[in-house]
């Protein structure tokens, strides 16, 4: 049982032997400093530091590190001592953070030689304070006990070994500062603000075109051990029980720290039978039994807001996915029951005559209907706790996940930084087509999109006007492109568009008419060849100088912002040179920064023949009518993709589009 | 708990059971020779097998590490085994109230993938152990177990509301759940 302490709290040691390991978002100093009876440092013979590492019983790293581990033995320590202090300090490099607020909550925890946690403390509230007292270990009546102190100063190392009651703290500071330099270039490097690379490569392949689901069994965030106990959800209310900054750290080790991000419903206890018929949707008190805790956005792992609400999402769709698989399979399992009784009255002689055949396949059908019932129970039951969340959760979104339709755009402000993901628009399943996932993408994107315009995708698209389909198509690649643009700060971002025949002019005066676009749409053979040139020599270029490592000696008038190629009616226009063109940009493009959003129906292209299979494959299809062509990659449901719309009569476009094109020209300045 | 005996996996204060782990553990085969290289490892397999009235309707293996409706989960393969410590090295986890209503048993299996036999596996054992409070409530020393290459450990099933487990204990050849189907099906 690892206790996590607030500030001020005491937890008992029960071994003299013991490992102190410290985290932090940055390299730290760890020190150590061992005190008398009354609290007093001797001398600097009783401080241990980078430069005079080890004490009896005592060791420290001669480094400063983002992580550390200090190896305590209480038994061997001098007997006058009484307590030891676990001083944690910012090295101070240049370049390197000045104070404690600017890094992640440090993290520190006493174990057992075995590595099961005593005691944790997570330090948080610091702000200027460049040096912190962590942990202390002292004596009380015989027995050792640590207590989570956290105080900080904002004076450095020599305010803190000064009020310790050393004499010369400051040339002590100095030493310590100095050895610290000395070892500064083995230090450890501070861990990646984000998830692994791993993690972006399973989500971000985890769409597949229907009937080709993923070969993935992902361990997503649901992935957790199964515990009985609900881990209680924690809501900002409960980190203030550490008596210090409500915010969780933003980039600190989250491990051992005292917030829980567990999902009340997702690898949790489910309710039980017997709460199962009640309704669900009403909200029960955190953690009383038989219910499922309410649901609270961001309610799940990430380093940040962003990332906690994307692997929230992609819970609820796992959820989702799951949970309609389960009713499938036991509806599936019950229809074919009852074909094979009835088969079996059928075949039987003595229920050809009297009341006896009837009965037996009233039974078989009862059978069924009951079976069927209790799974489409089970199924609500999820479904209830599932929307529930997804009421809490479609209003939190950020711009990059928000549907057209959410508050949120009316507060929109260019971002500072791009997000992990974007919307492309809504999944739902039949059982449940009130219960929208949003369909979330990770960018940069890592294949081009196609917005299929042809009539023969999809049912829905078959009964509609092929004009009609068009226009409609267009519309939603100019909503994604606006998204595109809206969620990437200012500058960084630039979208080009052909048209050849200029056909869509309507349809993409919204990016026309704002000023968003690098230059008005090209239309002709000439205008086809001299964007996709362009776009193409780019990609070269940047390819041969990362291949070469030589990417300082690219041309300085060159565009580094991400550029997306918008194609309207693919392939009029095209000669066989630029069609070439545009599958070298859908192959090389991603890695570098080009992406390809075309708008087309296959049937133009027919012409081409086979050659073309390797592009339609390359890109992700989307509709611009609803259409169940995408496949979840666990269970490989056809999911109904639902795209993107403006609500009626909607300004926000408009209004993003012209915020902007404002921070753009403000950025240039 | 001996062989063929069922225990209900209600808990003393009458709540039922919500979530059990297969565990499974052997020790990696020792390094023998010049070269390291060239030992025989040693790959045991766990496996579940969800069923409805005797049919199988899902298998959570090491190809299949979580049942379609995300009840069961394998916690991945461990090809070689541990250090023969006592640690589970391979586990299959089941949340017992998010198991579809129409399966009624949940067989769980072991498999010599490598094909060695049980005798020559050593420290090898495999548990049923409450997964909410850490209690064991079935275990098999599978080494020195005789010229067998797989066993069918236990089951859990469903009785009235609740779960039962029975243990099974029964030995089988075969190298994957596959194999065993014929000699699980006397057991459901």
């Amino acid at each position: 049982m690892t206790a996590e302490l607030v500030r001020g709290q005491n937890h008992p040691l029960p071994h003299t032997r013991l490992e102190i390991r410290v985290s932090a978002g940055a390299p730290v100093i760890a020190g150590a400093t061992l005190a008398d009876e009354t609290g007093r440092v001797t001398g600097p013979e009783w401080v241990a530091h980078p430069g005079s590492p080890a004490l009896p019983g005592l060791e420290v790293s001669r480094q400063a590190a983002a992580d550390h581990r200090l190896a305590v033995d209480l038994g061997a320590l001098p007997e006058a001592a009484h307590r030891v202090t676990l001083l944690l300090a910012l090295p101070g490099t240049p370049g390197g953070p000045a104070r404690f607020g600017a890094v992640a909550a440090p993290f520190a925890a006493v174990t057992a030689l075995d590595g099961t946690e005593v005691a944790s403390y997570t330090i948080t509230g610091l702000d200027t304070e460049s040096a912190v007292v962590a942990l202390e270990l002292y004596r009380r009546q015989g027995a050792w006990k640590v207590r989570a102190v956290g105080q900080g100063y904002a004076g450095g190392l020599a305010a803190m070994l000064a009020d310790q009651g050393l004499d010369r703290a400051a040339e002590l500071a100095a030493a310590i500062h100095e050895a610290v330099a000395h070892g500064m270039d083995r230090s450890v490097a501070a861990p990646p603000p984000r998830t692994a690379e791993g993690d972006r490569a399973r989500h971000g392949a985890a769409l597949s075109a229907s009937g080709v689901p993923a070969d993935t069994a992902p361990a997503g965030p649901a992935a957790g051990p199964l515990t009985g106990a609900a881990a209680g959800p924690a809501g900002p209310a409960d980190t203030t029980a550490t008596g210090a900054a409500a915010a969780p750290p933003p980039g600190g080790p989250v491990a051992g720290g005292p917030i829980s991000y567990a999902h009340p419903g997702r690898a949790a206890a489910a309710p039980p039978p017997a709460a199962a018929g009640r309704p669900q949707a009403d909200p029960g008190p955190h953690g009383e039994p038989g219910r499922p805790a309410t649901p609270v956005a961001g309610d799940a792992s990430g380093w940040s807001m962003d990332e906690r609400l994307y692997n929230q999402v992609w819970g609820m769709f796992e959820d989702l996915a799951r949970t309609t698989a389960a009713y499938r399979s036991a509806v599936d399992f019950a229809e074919s029951r009852m074909d094979q009784e009835l088969d079996r009255v059928l075949s039987d002689p003595r229920s050809r005559i009297g009341s006896a055949g009837d009965a037996a396949r009233a039974e078989a059908r009862a059978k069924c209907d009951d079976l069927t019932a209790r799974a489409r129970e089970a199924l609500d039951r999820d479904l209830a706790q599932l929307t529930a969340e997804s009421e809490v959760v479609e209003p939190a979104l950020p711009v990059a996940y928000a549907g057209w339709d959410n508050p949120v755009w009316h507060g929109y402000r260019v971002p500072r930084e791009a997000p992990m993901a974007l919307r492309l628009g809504d999944l739902h399943l039949p059982e449940s087509p009130e219960l929208r996932i949003p369909m979330l993408m990770r960018l940069p994107l890592e294949r081009g999109l196609w917005i299929d315009s042809g009539r023969a995708g999809s049912e829905a698209a078959i009964v509609m006007d092929d004009a009609e389909l068009r226009r409609l198509a267009v519309d939603t690649a100019v909503l994604h492109a606006a998204r595109l643009l809206a969620v990437h700060p200012a500058g960084q971002y630039t979208v080009h568009v052909i048209d050849p025949a200029g056909a869509a002019a309507a349809s993409f005066a919204p990016l026309t008419a704002s000023g968003v676009l690098a230059a008005p749409p090209a239309s002709g053979a000439h205008g086809v060849a001299s964007v996709l040139s362009h776009l193409t020599q780019r990609v070269e270029l940047v390819r041969m100088a990362v291949g070469g490592g030589a990417t300082d000696a690219l041309p300085p008038d060159l565009d580094t912002a991400d550029q997306l190629l918008i194609v309207n009616d693919f392939p009029h226009g095209f000669d066989d040179r630029a069609v070439t063109q545009l599958r070298y940009l859908a192959d090389e493009g991603p890695a570098v920064g080009v992406h390809l959003l075309l708008v087309a129906d296959r049937e133009d292209a027919a012409a081409y023949g086979p050659v073309l299979d390797p592009l339609w494959r390359s890109l992700l299809r989307l509709t611009p009518v609803p259409d169940d062509h995408l496949a979840d990659p666990w269970v490989g449901h056809a999911w109904t993709y639902e795209p993107p719309r403006l609500p009626a009569g909607s300004g926000v476009l408009r209004q993003v589009l012209s915020q902007v094109v404002e921070a753009r020209t403000n950025w240039r300045r | 708990m001996t062989k063929g005996q069922a225990i209900s996996l209600q808990k003393s204060d009458g709540g039922t059971l919500t979530a059990v782990r297969m565990g499974l553990g052997w020790q990696a085969a020792p390094r023998r020779g010049l070269f390291g290289s060239r030992t025989r490892e040693v790959d045991l397999d766990a496996s579940a097998v969800l069923f409805a009235e005797k049919q199988p309707v899902d298998v959570v293996f090491f190809r299949h590490l979580v049942s379609d409706d995300g009840s069961v989960r394998h916690t991945g393969d461990n090809l070689v085994g541990g250090a023969g410590q006592g640690g589970d090295d391979e586990a299959i986890l089941v949340d017992l109230q998010r198991v579809p209503v129409h399966i009624d048993q949940i067989v769980f299996t072991v498999n010599s993938f490598t094909g060695q036999t049980f005798q020559e596996v050593q420290n090898a054992f495999c548990r049923i152990v409450d997964e909410t409070n850490g209690q064991e409530l079935a275990r098999y020393t599978l080494d020195g177990g005789g010229q067998y290459t797989a066993q069918i450990m236990a089951k859990v099933h469903r009785a009235g509301s609740g779960w039962q487990m029975t243990a099974l204990g029964n030995p089988a050849n075969g190298r994957t759940f596959q194999d065993l189907m014929p000699s699980i099906l006397p057991h459901l």
